[in-house]
């Protein structure tokens, strides 16, 4: 069954159109993959294999009795655990969350629904999507497919760990940073960040508001395509989401771009880079240059005060979004006899040392459990953004680090308006090096804030791009090529990608089974 | 001003929340509409569920921008929504959703005026306008700590309009006209109803006074006072309030602007009729306001703004004045009727155009109409006679063809068996009395009545009310007062 599961999505939903492949035989082979590797992989926090079984059942007896069937009917896609699926617990791999069950279905899980996609199961991200490794998860670490001691990127971890593991074809990602495109690049598989308000954010848990994008990740550019189509489009429960119609990606997408001019940023190529990234996407450059591609130097300016822009921004927004996450409502709720034992434990101390200035500061029972409730609730990550955001939000610092953020971001979107007058995509690295050990940078949040620098322009400009696999390390890791292209212009952005992977060979299987025999 | 010597000057100003007359929340579609039972009228939006976003209400928003407009405010080109953050348990996304920076009205004004006179006619500057959401209500025992609190969020998300004025108010009687203005100013609007028994209308107010020393002019420190839940407590906090940082003051010394000294909030007790203290901790809150980024700003064209003003019709300020004008009104009876509303004023209007005496009709409607209407629980457009029915009505009066009294139980017949004017008159068998009838009635009273006409004789004039009383029965459609006349001419006549 492993040769089904090599297929793309677009050959499978051939095959499953033209009755050759049954999605029952489909989602079963998943299910096989799954259980044989995702136990090393650890890319789903839950699957929902008997409700997968059953709407892929049906959707054989829809097919087999000539009902009309979805775009995406009996393709398996896996989502990511921030959004919200009724019933289904939505954990944003927190304990915060590890019980909620959401009483309604974010709109890109009720498109997926509406367009007969499985729902496979849910995936292992960092805590509320705050990292760039899925280390932060409070349930588990995900391995990347290529290197079992290495990190498979984030936030969006589980969701490239999967496609990259054969265990689904295509599976749908959050990216405020880069978390679709930076797991993509790692795990060697195509992420794509929509443009702001392409996608409807109804129903996704939000990290940061202004920021966060819903997208696609899938093994090829034309699966990503046919997934975005689904994805896209305006909902009037987003005022963010914006009344464009959708293109048909999935038509378009392996026609060629002529005279496609490509941007390349010299900011880009700082000491950072890791060499044989910076020599991948040199390779890619010319190999757009033999496609007939013009390519061009545009400068980004202020590019270099985008992680800073971006730890200000989306850390101010998260611990805002976060504040409801008070053990009041939903959520997990510190154990409340235990609580108030310890509060009465305090008071009675504090009375008998006499220390009424003390006393005078003892939380109230509902502050201490407020209190109590985050600090169990929320893991270290987390608290260390909510911190910074309440930091930079409050009264005397705004202006000199929230509003100062801001004006960056404007900066930021000007060099791309600038840069885009003169050509139609820009090209780059996704990352700075291929995936880091697992553990490597987790006590180092500074080294890994700067492992997003060249993501994060994307999300503070409010364009699209996309990671598509350019090479292999020596050790053998994936390496991303970054294409990003104005905003809405995602239908250009997937054919310059198509037009790169039609001309290369890099799309790989992981050497899951060799990976296990090296392992002591 | 005071008993003890010193004279100072209330300031006071008033932040009034008046809920919306919106079907729908201001960002879900959930109902608004009042006692329903707890929890039952929420949907994932408006409880702050992970992963839900907001969609503005754009019928919040015209309202908005109409109250704002009638409350002569600068409103605002660009106006946009942001996040005030705390913590309590009924706000359950950890923030309200108001508006901070740029409020959709700004520096508009009130006209108050007092009926009967106790203060001038003067405006109350309004400093801002802006709409928010409202928080839930909690139901709780947190400092006991006995019994669990309870919340009810069918409450989260109503549209709220926040308007507050500048401290212009100088008495309690000035707060309470201001509410009174504001209330019928947001009714006529649409804009809401102000029930305050209902929570649509609530008010806190900043007060302070100002002393004159013989060193010179001193603040006391403001205080915030809250539950205050009805303009009749307002009046009387606040005159309880001043008096209490009066004397706070000649006991303490303690000003406005002392190191250590800052605004404090204290509560109404309606029942023991004073203001205490607050007991909580007096933090300066730091609510880290900044721009929602759920919601996209709203920009006004100066077209959309100029076709709301133009919309608001006239206002009760305008109408009060031109009641008095043009159509004569004493100032009382013009807050009267323009009290009752549009429609009643409408009405009004038409009795007095068609009867052609308005202070006659003015009478009438605030005596006989309203009564039957606060009777009956009913508005004007459901009174079961109409203006030009009554109009007749007054019109027969005038002419002298009914008298008052007369007149009164033909339309309290009109409007029990809803019929016309001459239908209640034949069905109380009214005829005019011609003046022959008339003469031969008093002749007889006359006649028989010989020891009455001896008292009247002597001087005893109110005697005649005897012969009067006789009269209405022999013949009821007989007017008293022409009986009267007659019976003294004959008797005048009789004794020369």
């Amino acid at each position: 069954m492993t040769d089904l599961l090599e297929h793309t999505a677009a050959e499978l939903l051939e095959l499953l159109n033209s009755g050759q492949v049954r999605a029952v035989e489909l989602v079963q082979a998943c299910l096989d993959q799954i259980a044989r590797w995702d136990g090393l992989v650890g890319a789903f926090l839950q699957v929902g294999a008997e409700a997968a079984l059953a709407q892929a059942a049906q959707i054989d007896r829809r097919r087999q009795v000539g009902e009309p069937v979805g775009p995406l009917a009996g393709l398996p896609v896996a989502i990511k655990d921030n959004l919200c699926t009724l019933n289904v617990p939505t954990t944003c791999a927190s304990r915060m969350l590890a019980d909620f069950r959401p009483p309604y279905d974010a709109t890109v899980v009720q498109r997926l629904k509406q367009a007969d996609a499985i729902l496979l199961g849910r995936t292992n991200m960092d805590e509320f999507a705050m990292g760039g490794s899925t280390e932060t998860s409070a349930f588990q670490k995900t391995r990347n497919p290529w290197d079992f001691e290495r990190i498979p990127g984030g936030s969006s971890g589980g969701s490239a760990a999967c496609v990259a593991a054969r265990m689904t074809p295509l599976s749908v990602g959050t990216d405020t940073g880069g978390s679709i495109r930076q797991p993509a690049a790692l795990c060697g598989v195509v992420g794509l960040k929509p443009t702001y308000g392409r996608v409807s954010r109804y129903g996704l848990v939000a990290f940061a508001s202004s920021l966060d994008q819903i997208g696609p990740l899938a093994r090829t550019v034309e699966d990503a395509a046919l997934l975005l189509e689904v994805l896209a489009g305006h909902d009037p429960k987003d005022s963010t989401s914006v009344p464009r119609p959708v293109p048909p990606y999935s038509k378009t997408v392996g026609e060629k771009l002529q005279g496609l001019r490509i941007g390349v940023v010299p900011e880009h190529y700082t000491e950072g880079l890791d060499e044989e990234v910076a020599q991948a996407v040199q390779e890619a450059v010319r190999v757009y240059r033999s496609l007939g591609a013009t390519i061009r130097e545009v400068h980004l300016p202020h590019s270099k005060y985008a992680v800073a822009a971006y730890y200000i921004i989306a850390p101010s927004e998260a611990s805002s979004n976060l504040a409801r996450y008070d053990g009041v409502h939903f959520g997990y709720r510190t154990p409340e006899q235990a609580m108030r034992a310890q509060l009465e434990a305090e008071e009675a101390l504090l009375r008998r040392t006499g220390n009424q200035t003390a006393l005078e500061e003892l939380d109230t029972p509902l502050v201490r459990m407020f209190r109590q409730t985050r600090s169990e609730g929320f893991g270290a990550e987390v608290k260390r953004r909510i911190m910074l955001g309440t930091y930079a939000l409050s009264a005397g610092y705004y202006e000199a680090y929230y509003l100062k953020a801001l004006k960056v971001r404007r900066l930021i979107r000007q060099d791309f308006d600038q840069a885009f007058q003169e050509v139609d995509v820009i090209l780059g690295p996704v990352t700075p090096s291929p995936a880091f050990r697992l553990g490597e940078k987790i006590d180092d949040p500074l080294a890994m804030y700067l492992f997003d620098l060249y993501t994060v322009v994307t999300n503070l400009a409010g364009i699209c791009g996309v990671s598509i696999p350019c090479g292999f390390s020596r050790l053998g890791l994936p390496i991303g090529l970054h294409l990003q292209a104005p905003a809405f212009e995602e239908d250009r952005l997937l054919r310059a990608a198509a037009m790169f992977q039609q001309a290369t060979d890099w799309r790989r299987r992981p050497p899951l089974e060799k990976l296990v025999a090296r392992r002591p | 001003m005071s008993d003890t010597g010193l004279a100072y000057e209330i300031w006071i100003g008033l932040e009034v929340h008046v809920q919306l007359l919106t079907e729908s929340k201001l960002f879900c579609g959930c109902s608004t509409r009042f006692g329903a039972p707890p929890n039952t009228q929420t949907c994932p939006v408006c409880i702050g569920m992970p992963g839900v976003l907001p969609v503005m209400n754009r019928r919040a928003v015209e309202l908005a921008l109409r109250a704002a407009l009638a409350l002569n405010c600068q409103i605002a080109r660009l106006t946009k929504w942001d996040r005030k953050q705390y913590y309590y348990p009924d706000l359950p996304k950890g923030y309200q959703i108001s508006q901070y920076d740029l409020p959709i009205g700004l520096d508009g004004h009130l006209e108050i005026e007092d009926p009967k006179g106790r203060f001038p006619r003067k405006q109350i500057r309004i400093q801002r306008v802006h709409l928010e959401e409202d928080a839930g209500k909690s139901m709780h025992d947190e400092k006991a700590g006995l019994a669990d609190s309870r919340i009810d969020l069918n409450r989260a998300g109503t549209p709220l309009l926040e308007i507050v004025s500048r401290p212009d108010i100088r008495s309690p009687e000035e707060a309470k006209a201001y509410l009174e203005e504001l209330k019928l100013l947001m009714w006529y609007l649409g804009v809401s109803d102000c029930n305050m028994q209902e929570g649509s209308l609530r008010v806190d107010a900043n007060v302070n006074i100002q002393i004159s020393t013989p060193d010179g002019p001193v603040a006391t420190p403001i205080v915030e006072v809250k539950n205050m839940n009805s303009f009749r407590a307002v009046e009387r906090a606040m005159a309880y309030e001043v008096q209490r940082q009066y004397e706070e003051y000649l006991r303490t010394g303690r000003k406005k602007g002392d190191p250590g000294v800052h605004k404090t909030t204290w509560l109404w007790d309606d029942g023991a009729e004073i203001t205490r203290p607050m007991r909580s901790k007096e933090e300066s809150s730091d609510y880290r306001y900044f721009p929602d980024p759920d919601l996209a700003p709203v920009v006004f064209t100066e077209e959309e703004i100029e076709s709301a003003r133009q919309a608001l019709g006239e206002l009760p300020a305008s109408l009060r004045r031109r009641l008095q004008t043009d159509w004569g009104l004493p100032a009382y009876d013009a807050e009267v009727l323009v009290g009752q509303g549009q429609p009643f004023v409408d009405y009004f209007l038409q009795t007095a155009q068609s009867c052609g005496d308005p202070k006659l009709a003015s009478n009438w409607m605030q005596q006989d109409v309203l009564r039957l209407l606060n009777e009956r629980g009913i508005t004007i457009q459901q009174y079961p006679v109409s203006a030009e029915e009554l109009a007749r009505l007054l019109s027969k009066v005038r002419q002298g063809g009914l008298t008052t009294s007369r007149a009164r139980e033909v339309l309290a017949r009109m409007v029990a068996d809803g019929c016309s004017m001459e239908a209640a008159i034949q069905a109380l068998g009214i005829t005019e009395v011609d003046e022959s009838e008339l003469l031969a009635l008093c002749e007889q009273l006359v006649r028989e009545n010989p020891k009455t006409v001896a008292e009247v004789r002597q001087g005893k004039l109110k005697a005649i009310g005897a012969l009067v009383g006789q009269a209405k029965k022999k013949n009821p459609n007989v007017d008293p007062a022409r009986v009267q006349q007659s019976c003294l001419k004959l008797i005048q006549e009789s004794g020369q």
